[in-house]
């Protein structure tokens, strides 16, 4: 499975609340959610975004609360994966059950905002287009592969149930 | 080797003989719990993968607190979710406004959380319990919506990290500064993927209600858990409300023998109250160093520090005196038994007739829901857990953290003032 994309680059700890303020959690409609995805840090986050960008971010992303909103905020604006340093726990279980892939790698300090990735899941090599800059993360284990194919955990499980 | 706390309440819901670290485990839950804000997507969930069913109504837990009272339309849609749902089910832990209260202080106080518990919650707080010396751990609404399906939940193991505590707490200095001087010390990140075990001399000290602040905020180091070996403090807690209880509670504690991944001991005789400044909880200082930091609003309350041992701390500041003139005082019991207490101990006047407002049981402000959002500009010292960027309302705003007694005498002076110095 390839991504290919433009880079949004955050900081560390960028945290649910920067992800989806508490404000909009009156809804599930990931498009819906999509539309104030970093609202409080970044304004004009979502109008740069196109379908299939990539973000890629510093340590701790997704930390603070358990709101499946947030990855489904940042699937619905049309980021298709997320890089970073590292995860906080329960949005990594979240971005699994939801389906939105997401790479660990610590040496992305070279990587700028605006450049194009391409992302190889199946083999976890992440290309820089943009620098010739080739990165090698852990291959994203068939099975999230197929979950991110089917659109979540559940549309997964629901497949083997029927 | 032995095992941990957390390690003997993992194994002792799998089927297996044989625990460690990394591990990924199929666990049985005691409780799966959800609110206003994340049930509703589980419930959606659990219904579009077409499950009729929940494996066990007891074992389910939703409450309505964050948004609720309803605060707008769409909150109240949300809440009808939960009512429905509970209704369809016939889960008995429902709890209707009336005799509501905030998850993390209810469900300990009525009970159904018992030491050795497997407890999962899409709530992040749900390490609230860790306290009571049983697991539980926050999760996603997916989650929650495969364990409404079978009681189940997938779980790596996590290592644990302890925390020692040497030493006699100063004057005004409780459960709330331990954690937030803990995660200064260690970062957001710093107990990542981790259990925290809080132990040591002045732990065994600690009343239930500090215990539970401290292991609450586990999360905020970006832990999995923060557990607390039970003692007889525990236990009387806990026998308290056993005639309440559908299960019998379990005491387990870590081996001698047991494996570490770290050990951080600290000598806290020095400590003075602690507040974490915007806009992380790790941006800790003494109180004593910031100066002149003029606030718009104090918040007393949430899953934190809205217990009754905490309005007692901040009614013993506030008795007879009046807070500055313009300031916002909110004092938010959390839960209604909490709410009788305080007005049968004369708590609520003394809120009332120093300026404050006393509110229903709600999450409210500390999310910025509803019942206190800040303004643009707008600095805010709240007893609550987050201080991230416009968490309680414009992302302008500015958001401090402490415990109760330093809410209580900043209300006093308009400004972070050490409970000390107010007379």
């Amino acid at each position: 499975m390839i991504i290919k994309g433009k880079v949004h680059k955050l900081g560390d700890d960028i945290n649910t609340d920067d992800i989806i303020a508490a404000k909009y959690l009156v809804s599930t409609d990931a498009k819906e959610l999509g539309k104030h995805c970093m609202e409080s840090i970044s304004p004009d986050f979502v109008s740069k975004v196109q379908a299939g960008d990539i973000i890629v971010a510093g340590k701790n992303f997704g930390c603070g609360s358990s709101r499946e909103h947030a990855p489904l905020a940042i699937k619905g604006c049309g980021i298709a994966a997320v890089v970073a340093k590292s995860f906080a726990a329960i949005f990594f279980r979240n971005a699994i059950n939801i389906g939105l892939p997401f790479l660990e790698m610590e040496d992305l300090d070279k990587i700028n905002n605006g450049d194009s990735l391409e992302i190889d899941l199946s083999s976890g090599v992440i290309k820089n287009i943009t620098t010739g800059a080739v990165y090698k993360t852990q291959a994203f284990p068939k099975f999230l592969q197929e979950i991110v194919q089917d659109g979540g955990l559940m549309n997964w499980v629901k497949k083997w149930r029927l | 080797m032995g095992y941990t706390i957390a390690e003997k309440i993992l194994l002792a819901h799998t089927d297996k003989s044989d625990i460690k670290p990394s591990e990924f485990i199929e666990a049985k839950i005691d409780l799966g719990l959800g609110n206003d804000i994340t049930a509703p997507l589980a419930i959606e969930e659990f219904k579009k993968a077409g499950f009729d069913k929940v494996f066990d109504r007891n074992k389910v837990a939703l409450i309505p607190d964050h948004f609720a009272p309803a605060k707008d339309l769409r909150s109240a849609n949300q809440c009808k979710v939960l009512a429905e749902f509970a209704k369809e089910q016939k889960i008995t832990n429902y709890f209707e406004v009336g005799c509501m209260g905030i998850e993390h202080a209810l469900l300990p106080e009525m009970g159904i959380v018992l030491p050795g518990d497997l407890v999962i919650g899409a709530d992040s707080h749900t390490c609230t319990y860790g306290a009571l010396g049983c697991y539980s751990t926050g999760i996603g609404s997916t989650d929650l919506a495969r364990a409404f399906a079978d009681g189940k939940v997938w779980l790596k193991v996590p290592a644990t990290v302890k925390f020692v505590y040497k030493g006699k707490l100063n004057k005004w200095v409780g459960g709330k500064d331990l954690i937030l001087f803990t995660i200064g010390q260690i970062g957001v990140d710093g107990a990542l993927y981790k259990v925290m075990e809080f132990s040591g001399p002045v732990i065994r000290k600690l009343g239930m209600d500090d215990r539970f602040s401290m292991s609450n905020m586990a999360i905020e180091a970006g832990a999995r858990a923060g557990l607390i070996e039970p003692d007889d403090i525990t236990k009387a807690y806990v026998n308290q409300r056993i005639k309440l209880a559908n299960h019998k509670p379990k005491y387990y504690s870590s081996d001698k023998d047991a494996v570490y991944e770290k050990v951080y001991e600290w000598d806290i005789s020095k400590l003075e109250p602690q507040v974490a400044c915007p806009h992380l909880p790790s941006n800790v200082k003494p109180v004593n160093e910031l100066k002149d930091v003029k606030i718009d609003q104090v918040v007393i309350g949430s899953c934190t520090n809205g217990r009754i041992s905490d309005l007692r701390i901040a009614a013993k500041i506030l008795k007879g005196k009046k807070i500055k003139p313009g300031l916002r005082l909110i004092v938010i019991p959390a839960t209604q038994k909490i709410y009788l207490e305080a007005v049968a101990e004369g708590l609520a006047e003394i809120f009332i007739k120093a300026g404050g407002i006393f509110s229903t049981p709600t999450c409210g402000p500390c999310l910025g829901g509803h019942m206190g959002i800040l303004a643009e500009g707008e600095v805010s010292l709240a007893t609550t857990n987050r201080n991230f960027l416009g968490r309680m309302g414009s992302p302008k705003s500015f958001v401090y953290l402490s415990g109760p007694s330093v809410a209580a005498a900043s209300a006093l002076t308009g400004k972070i003032t050490h409970p000390q110095k107010v007379k």
